[in-house]
């Protein structure tokens, strides 16, 4: 069977807008994997080039460096959460409208690779 | 201390879990009947389960056990294991969650095999599986061997059989539901053990982390503050940090959870979840760990484990009474039983879904027959595991854990995040980026300090660094690249279109 010339444009549309989307997703999670990387190698080469002050008392009992290590599970925390955030306000209602558009059911029902 | 003798309020506590696990394992094993429901428990799990399972998955006696005994004996050298077990996960959730659970069905092969010739693909990925998993189950076992031996006073021998014993029967019948469900109480159990026992901690010094950091600095001087013995090449502690951060993406048994929910963005919830319950965890273990030294003292714990492994558990007896050291050391065996499932189930469904339905029945297995396929594969994985257990009895097999991190993180991750992310990756790119990764970090690992020096009592080493993370993980996308580059494949390119569909949307 020949598809309609409308079909077309609306496939065309509905890869285009895949492809964005995909493309967007990709950037976030390589920005964040790029923090994530740096702030936790940031902290390793503290710990290997700057003992010394790793090892200063920012108050009694509290060393510099506990408080640095402490930081990286935090930041770990916070920048999940800040995913978690971008994928329910942006992400998420993106691949609703993708769904949603009239190309979608052509382009979702390519043969399941996984399962070859 | 009374460490070593048979102790019947510990083995107590531990015979009521294996009772309550068993139930659990009989009530799945009636609801496991086809490979979704043995490996995938019918992608029924909700994001608050599969946050907890990951947790119970990833926290090993290892880290419960050998971050608290390295904090009480070294101090602030702990935290850099912890930050580092840590890391890995917002970059699971980020890169690798839910493209896996959108594109595969079972094994993390399925993505990489998903627009590429399955056959080199999955039997590449299946060598750097089992190649992970070996490592793995090593440590494991042979850290329950000698942990059990101390903690409840039974010999080497039947604490290896009973672990590898208790695991069989999880996995063989009850497959991914009994064993997701094995993690959940086990995670609930040994957070609520280390909080409970990190409060008691707390409770001693007002309640204030300075005070108890205060009172070991005082004692022990201020370096137990900062950065010590650990770290003495700066490339070591780079090398072992690339392996514990792009491990954790690599590990098949915590890929393969995130095929037991529903969708992707369960998926998502539940590393979220996972990655606060793990930090809590490692923050609680730190408080542990200088609890132990300020109050049972470094000395007394070296004195009954030369590892420190008991830090803990006799931080436990201390602070708690025998009742209470049960039970720890209780929740350590669990723990350590818990893991090596999960890594049983991995491991089966490897060879059962990469390699017999895959390649040898091309992908058109006999029904019925892919699921015996991974009960027979678990029995073999199981009666391995025991015996590799009894044949490294006295082997320092701390290193392992490290391997095995460097392993996943130098032949699995690489190839997934290039199959998934970059259109030109071709079949040879993808097999041969998961073969050179396995291949160079054994062959490294063989020729590293940890082996010639630790392990053979050699004078030197070929190879400087203790984990090759830094030169493997490195080697192993150039391979894929280069590969890819050399020879183009049109018809994986194409598919790539709807592979990049599909990631988003999923396959249904």
């Amino acid at each position: 069977m020949t598809p309609s010339p409308t079909a077309d444009v609306a496939r065309d549309a509905q890869i285009t807008a895949t492809r964005t989307l995909a493309r967007t997703r990709w950037r976030v999670a390589a920005v964040l994997t790029l923090l994530m990387v740096g702030v936790y190698f940031g902290f390793i080469l503290l710990v290997a080039y700057r003992p010394a002050l790793l090892g200063g008392l920012v108050s009694d009992g509290l060393s510099l460096g506990i408080v640095l290590g402490v930081l990286v599970i935090v930041s770990a925390w916070v920048l999940t959460l800040i995913y978690v955030q971008w994928a329910n306000r942006v992400y998420d209602p993106a691949l609703a409208a993708l769904r949603a558009m009239p190309g979608s059911e052509t382009a979702a029902r390519q043969p399941p690779g996984g399962a070859r | 201390m009374t460490l070593g003798t048979p102790d019947p309020v510990a083995i107590g506590f531990f015979a009521v879990f294996i009772a309550i696990t068993l139930g659990i394992t009989y009530w799945a094993a009636r609801r496991t009947k086809t490979p979704d429901h043995f490996y995938a428990a019918g992608r029924s799990v909700t994001a608050g389960q599969n946050g907890f399972a990951l947790a119970g998955d990833y926290m090993s006696a290892a880290s419960f056990l050998g971050i608290a005994g390295l904090v009480s004996t070294s101090g602030f050298d702990g935290l850099i294991y912890s930050t580092g077990w840590l890391v890995g996960w917002p970059v699971v959730l980020f890169l690798i969650a839910e493209p896996l659970r959108n594109l595969g069905r079972y094994t993390f092969a399925d993505v990489v095999a998903s627009r590429l010739d399955p056959m080199p693909v999955r039997i590449s990925a299946t060598i750097g599986t089992l190649a992970t998993i070996a490592f793995y189950l090593i440590a494991q076992m042979v850290g329950a061997g000698s942990l059990i031996r101390l903690l409840f006073g039974i010999p080497y021998e039947t604490a290896v059989v009973i672990v590898g014993c208790a695991m069989m029967a999880y996995v063989l019948f009850g497959g991914m539901l009994a064993t997701t469900w094995v993690q959940i109480v086990k995670a609930v159990l040994l957070l609520g053990g280390a909080a409970t026992l990190a409060i008691m901690v707390l409770a001693k010094f007002g309640f204030d982390p300075r005070a108890l950091f205060a009172a070991a600095a005082a004692k022990y001087g201020s370096g137990v503050l900062a950065p010590g013995k650990l770290v003495s090449n700066p490339l070591d502690a780079i090398s072992l940090g690339m392996a514990l951060m792009f491990g954790t993406a690599g590990l098949p048994h915590i890929l393969m959870r995130f095929y037991t929910v529903p969708d992707a963005r369960t998926a998502r919830r539940s590393v979220f979840i996972a990655t606060g319950l793990i930090g809590l965890f490692y923050l609680m273990t730190f408080i542990l760990g200088f609890g132990a030294m300020v109050l049972v003292t470094p000395e007394a714990i070296k004195a009954i484990d030369a590892g420190g492994n008991m830090a803990a558990p006799m931080l436990a007896e201390l602070l708690g009474g025998r009742a209470f050291f049960g039970f720890i050391a209780a929740v350590a065996f669990a723990t350590i039983l818990a893991v090596v499932a999960g890594l049983a189930l991995s491991g089966a469904a490897a060879i059962s879904h990469d390699i017999w339905a895959s390649v040898i029945r091309k992908g058109h297995p006999k029904p019925g027959e892919e699921i015996k396929v991974a009960r027979i594969a678990t029995v073999v994985l199981a009666l391995v595991a025991m015996a590799l257990g009894i044949a490294f009895k006295g082997q320092n097999v701390a290193f392992m854990v490290g391997l095995a991190f460097a392993i996943a993180a130098s032949a699995n991750f690489p190839a997934l995040v290039l199959s998934v992310f970059w259109r030109r990756t071709t079949t040879a790119g993808a097999a041969s980026s998961m073969i050179v990764g396995a291949t160079s970090t054994l062959v490294l690992i063989a020729l590293s300090p940890a082996v010639q020096i630790d392990l053979l009592h050699h004078a030197t080493a070929i190879f400087p660094l203790k984990n090759p993370a830094l030169v493997t993980i490195p080697l192993s996308f150039a391979t894929g690249i280069v590969v890819s580059l050399l020879r183009r494949d049109p018809a994986s390119e194409a598919r790539h279109e709807a592979i990049e569909t599909r990631l988003l949307l999923g396959a249904d």
